[in-house]
């Protein structure tokens, strides 16, 4: 984005953060919770984005779709057999909870990889809310669906009685990394491809290295395309096995 | 986004802010709650462009779909069933027609053979009684033929005997040219 301002004819500068950097949109003043910023910018033409594929790609309603019907029936069909298959049939009523967090998490990716553009899901704070969220419904789902049992989830009753305790502590910290690590996939690796990208471009600087750097950079970007559907799906049926869990929590 | 952040620095007077600006944008602290609010604000839109707008239409076409497919299947699946029907209608009349085509030739076959029958025997007694005419004219005509043969041969008799000059009795010359003709 709007980088080396600072001298760059005498050497290499690299700023591979710089567009990751939280700004306004309007004016210079401090970010407050409130302000617009380019975080605000990228979300709303995330959640355009969303509309014109689910609501206006299948307002004709027709029986044989269109090219944009087709895409959009496509999309709820793959995150509704996703919850479907992993989860359980009697998991279909969260299917809009799910279905959110997968069209948001794709779009942002997919945004993110226009030139110039803001990736809302590089940064931990938008990743560890959404991981959170899901944190927080899977255990009050769990305790509220199951009671006490919900514990069982801890208690492996398949292990000998003498391990179960230790077992318990493992699965109880691993329960508890989980929005760690499910937050952590995701803005590491749309950050680190965002960022090598970058580099890869610093190094356009130098005419005799620039065909490979853009060499690097095209086959980055065809990685990117991958990573970035890959993280939205990986983070959707994680999401969902989180709420098998919590449905059936049988060890 | 084309702002740059030169004078931020003596702007914001905020410490995690500069550490960001070193390291990473993520771990700017500062610019968490404006994120969380931003995300919170779309989620809830997406989920209810999603639950009110787009899912419901959604699953209503596919389930129109289906059920389409549904009655389409079934309506071809009759036709077939009807198809065979007619097939097998058809070919019990094709079946019926060639008995009854059979039967007529059968008859009509029949009814020629009798009045071939008749004809023929009424041509054979009509040719029998052509024939006993026939033969009973030849016989005639042979017996007369004899009597002349008689005369013809009694007048030659005659005849010759004169020309050897004598004369004989003509009651002895008819004898003797009987007695001859008997052989």
């Amino acid at each position: 984005m709007a980088t080396e301002a600072h001298g760059s004819e005498s050497s290499l500068v690299f700023h591979p953060m710089d567009q990751f950097k939280v700004t306004p949109l309007f004016g210079d003043g401090p970010v407050h919770w409130y302000t617009i910023t380019n975080v605000t910018l990228w979300m709303a033409l995330a959640v355009v984005g969303v509309i014109l594929l689910l609501v206006v790609g299948s307002r004709s309603r027709s029986i044989v779709p269109t090219k944009g019907q087709s895409v959009a029936e496509l999309t709820y069909g793959f995150v509704y057999k996703m919850i479907e298959d992993v989860t359980g049939k009697d998991a279909v009523k969260y299917f809009p909870y799910v279905m959110t967090l997968f069209i948001f998490i794709v779009f942002s990716n997919m945004l993110g990889l226009l030139p110039l553009s803001f990736t809302t899901t590089s940064h931990i704070a938008v990743t560890g809310v959404l991981a959170l969220l899901v944190f927080v419904f899977v255990t009050v789902l769990g305790f509220v669906k199951n009671g006490s049992k919900f514990l069982a989830l801890f208690w492996v009753s398949s292990a000998p009685m003498a391990v179960r305790p230790l077992l318990a502590v493992i699965e109880l910290i691993s329960y508890f990394v989980r929005p760690v690590s499910h937050s952590i996939r995701l803005a590491g690796n749309m950050m680190a491809g965002h960022a090598v990208i970058k580099v890869f471009a610093g190094f356009a600087a130098i005419a005799a290295i620039s065909p490979v750097s853009i060499l690097a950079i095209t086959a980055m970007y065809g990685l990117e395309i991958l990573v970035a559907f890959i993280q939205a799906y990986v983070f959707t049926i994680l999401t969902c096995v989180y709420l098998k869990d919590a449905l059936h929590p049988v060890h | 986004m084309a702002t740059d952040t030169h004078g931020a620095e003596t702007h914001a007077a905020d410490a995690a802010h500069a550490a960001a600006e070193a390291g990473m944008p993520q771990l700017d602290f500062a610019t968490f709650p404006n994120q969380i609010f931003w995300l919170l604000v779309t989620l809830v839109v997406i989920y209810f462009v999603l639950s009110k707008i787009a899912l419901p239409r959604i699953s209503s076409v596919l389930a129109e779909r289906s059920g389409t497919i549904m009655n389409d299947i079934s309506a071809a699946e009759e036709l077939k069933l009807k198809a065979k029907e007619a097939e097998e209608a058809y070919n019990a009349a094709l079946a019926e027609a060639k008995a009854k085509a059979q039967q007529i030739a059968g008859e009509a076959r029949a009814a020629i053979q009798a009045d071939l029958d008749a004809a023929t025997a009424k041509a054979d007694a009509q040719i029998a009684a052509k024939a006993a005419e026939s033969e009973k004219a030849i016989a005639a005509i042979r017996d007369g033929a004899m009597d002349s043969v008689k005369d013809v041969a009694k007048e030659t008799a005659k005849e010759l005997v004169a020309a050897m000059g004598s004369t004989a009795d003509g009651r002895t010359i008819n004898a003797a040219v009987t007695a001859r003709l008997k052989g």
